[in-house]
């Protein structure tokens, strides 16, 4: 009664043998290069009235697992609306497949996608799961005290050859890339003061806007913020992965504590380098606002040197090392916290490194800011 | 205490969360025993391994270890448990960082105080042992996924442990290759009177070298037979003839 044809060879004809029965007749070619339709156009054929659908294929040429799937959801339309279905008009290799399809059953439940939960659902359940996060937070954190207290007594199963590795990898390697930053930093800072000091002409003090800028805060920020982008992230990632091969697994089982092994040459490395980075950082910062100040605004080289020099109050240098340590902390307990909670999957790995940037970030900020008062208030 | 088994597992549950893996676990372990603990995939073998071996704390029930129980000794008491074991993970789990010889000197040098040549010499040996002579100085990412396997194994019995859990020894392994891993593991219990635990569903392996089993029904959750694998082959439950026959009942 009804054919089907659209420039693909596929086609189809349903007839009825009684008023219960219907028969369908595939012809063409029913495989999945051919523009296949959907169950539904085959489940259109059957009538309210019918009972038993059979199938006839003498015309069919070619099939593959197209074909099988349009079958089986037919079929399971078929099963839905109570209609008996005969197989035997299938060619043998259908029937086959078709029952091997069918041997196991399907799993309820299993995998499949339970929809989303509402907004305010979701947006509680991310807040619960961070506050879930706390107790772990502290945990690790105490592990690594413990770990710090078992090296100052010589019990730790330390590497001093990791940590001279560790250190090649944080400090030099970061020269490159804290220079470029911290130039432009200073750049900025430069015009910043000039555009605002010239109002009061006073020029002169570029100098030392620029030099306590960059000591106070600018250089322990931008190298904190670049350092958690860089060893921060690879260090979740190094962890992470090794967590997907069973590699922490296995330190654990020989006794060997990876917090000891693993964690503790990559937290003092940072907290080595992060001081020495932070000093460099600012160096470059101050270098670049000598030049502005010099070549774009004219005032003396000699001038502006000695002004910075006198800015440059022992009590900047201390806080801007204590402030530099302190992020380089943040930073190794961010990146080891989240790579040692990495899942086992290829995926986890990339959250572990993406979330240890992101804690890193928002630790450097909350203790940024904490500081900042609590200096103030002591009037460093 | 004498006489106690090497392990024995009491009443144990292991669960992620609320979905209970395997729940009311017992069995023992002997001296000498190759153990295999076998069941389909997914029905959570390693899980169990993971309690075993101190990784995943059991929601119920412990482990004991010569009659010392395991999860309620204190942690100084559990890393010197810990040590009577070897492990190999299924994939090897070798330190990515370090070569071959590095990752199985790790803890000889760690537990020992042999003299460095000594260490490499022994070092080369439990290579040799595996059939991996000459890699010494490889790193783990040059080597195909059975070699890394079978460093695995040869780091696990770095320190001739007392018991040797391994986990898929002969998956992902050619028969040959498998065979001769088998022979290896017979040989370490027969000689060195090691007491082995194989995690494992390579129906040659099981039935060829394991003396005890317990077969964990990933349905009920739960083991649901016990014994020599060829005796279960013969008269065990339904579903454990069927899993050991590959379902031609």
């Amino acid at each position: 009664m009804a054919a089907h044809d659209q420039g693909d060879t596929w086609r189809f004809v349903s007839s009825r043998i009684t008023a219960e029965e219907l028969r369908i007749s595939f012809a063409g070619d029913w495989s999945l290069n051919q523009h296949l339709p959907d169950a539904e156009v085959l489940a259109a054929e059957l009538g309210a009235t019918i009972h038993r659908l059979g199938f006839a294929t003498d015309d069919l040429l070619g099939w593959d697992t197209g074909f099988l799937a349009i079958l089986t959801a037919l079929f399971k339309i078929c099963a839905a609306k109570g209609i008996i279905v005969d197989q035997s008009g299938l060619p043998k290799g259908v029937q086959h497949l078709l029952a091997l399809a069918a041997a196991v059953p399907e799993q309820e439940g299993a995998g499949r996608d339970q929809g989303r939960p509402p907004l305010l659902h979701q947006v509680g359940t991310v807040t619960i799961d961070y506050f879930h996060g706390l107790p772990a937070m502290l945990h690790f954190l105490g592990e690594l005290i413990l770990s710090l207290g078992r090296l100052l007594i010589g019990r730790a199963q330390f590497q001093f050859s990791d940590l001279w590795w560790e250190i090649q990898e944080v400090g030099p390697k970061a020269l490159g890339i804290v220079s470029v930053i911290c130039f432009l930093v200073g750049l900025i800072l430069a015009y910043l003061g000039a555009d605002q000091l010239r109002m009061a002409g006073a020029q002169i003090y570029i100098a030392d806007l620029v030099a306590i800028g960059m000591l106070r805060e600018m250089g322990a920020m931008m190298t904190g913020i670049i350092i958690a982008g860089r060893t921060g992230a690879a260090f979740a990632a190094q962890l992470g992965t090794m967590q997907v091969n069973e590699e922490i697994d296995a330190f654990k089982t020989m006794g060997i504590s990876p917090i000891d092994y693993l964690v503790m040459p990559r937290m003092l490395a940072l907290l080595l380098m992060m001081p020495i980075l932070t000093l460099y950082a600012s160096f470059i910062g101050i270098l670049a606002g000598m030049l502005i100040a010099t070549t774009i605004f004219h005032i003396g080289v000699f001038e502006y040197y000695t002004e910075t020099v006198r800015a440059l109050a022992l009590k900047h240098f201390l806080v801007g090392l204590s402030k530099g340590t302190v992020y380089g902390a943040m930073v190794a307990y961010a990146g080891c916290l989240r790579g040692m909670q990495c899942g086992r999957s290829a995926e986890a790995v990339g959250e572990a490194a993406t979330s240890a940037v992101v804690t890193a970030i928002l630790l450097i900020t909350i203790s940024a800011s904490l500081m900042t008062i609590i200096y103030y208030q002591l009037g460093i | 205490m004498q006489g106690a088994a090497p392990i024995e597992v009491r009443d144990l549950t292991v669960a992620f969360g609320d979905f209970v893996v395997q729940r009311e676990l017992n069995f023992t372990v002997a001296k000498g025993d190759i153990f295999v603990i076998m069941g389909g995939s997914g029905c959570g073998k390693s899980t169990l391994m993971r309690a075993l071996i101190g990784l995943q704390r059991p929601t119920q029930g412990t482990v004991l270890y010569d009659g010392e129980d395991f999860w309620n000794a204190a942690p100084e008491r559990q890393e010197q448990l810990k040590r009577r074991l070897g492990v190999m993970f299924q994939s090897g789990a070798l330190w990515s960082s370090l070569t071959l010889a590095e990752n199985i000197a790790l803890p000889l040098t760690e537990y020992t105080t042999l003299p460095p040549r000594l260490i490499s010499e022994i070092v080369s040996f439990k290579l040799a042992l595996v059939g991996l002579a000459g890699f010494e100085r490889l790193y783990p990412s040059e080597l195909s996924g059975g070699m890394k396997k079978r460093a695995g194994l040869a780091r696990a019995i770095a320190l001739d442990p007392e018991i040797l859990i391994i986990d898929e020894p002969s998956s992902g392994l050619d028969p040959l290759t498998a065979r001769r891993l088998d022979d290896l593991i017979v040989e370490l219990r027969d000689s060195l009177g090691t007491t082995i635990i194989v995690i494992s569903h390579e129906l040659a392996s099981i039935l060829g070298i394991g003396s005890n089993s317990i077969f964990l029904d990933g349905e009920t959750h739960t083991m649901i037979a016990t014994g020599n694998p060829q005796e279960a082959r013969r008269s065990g439950p339904t579903q454990v003839r069927n899993f050991l026959s590959r379902g031609s009942l």
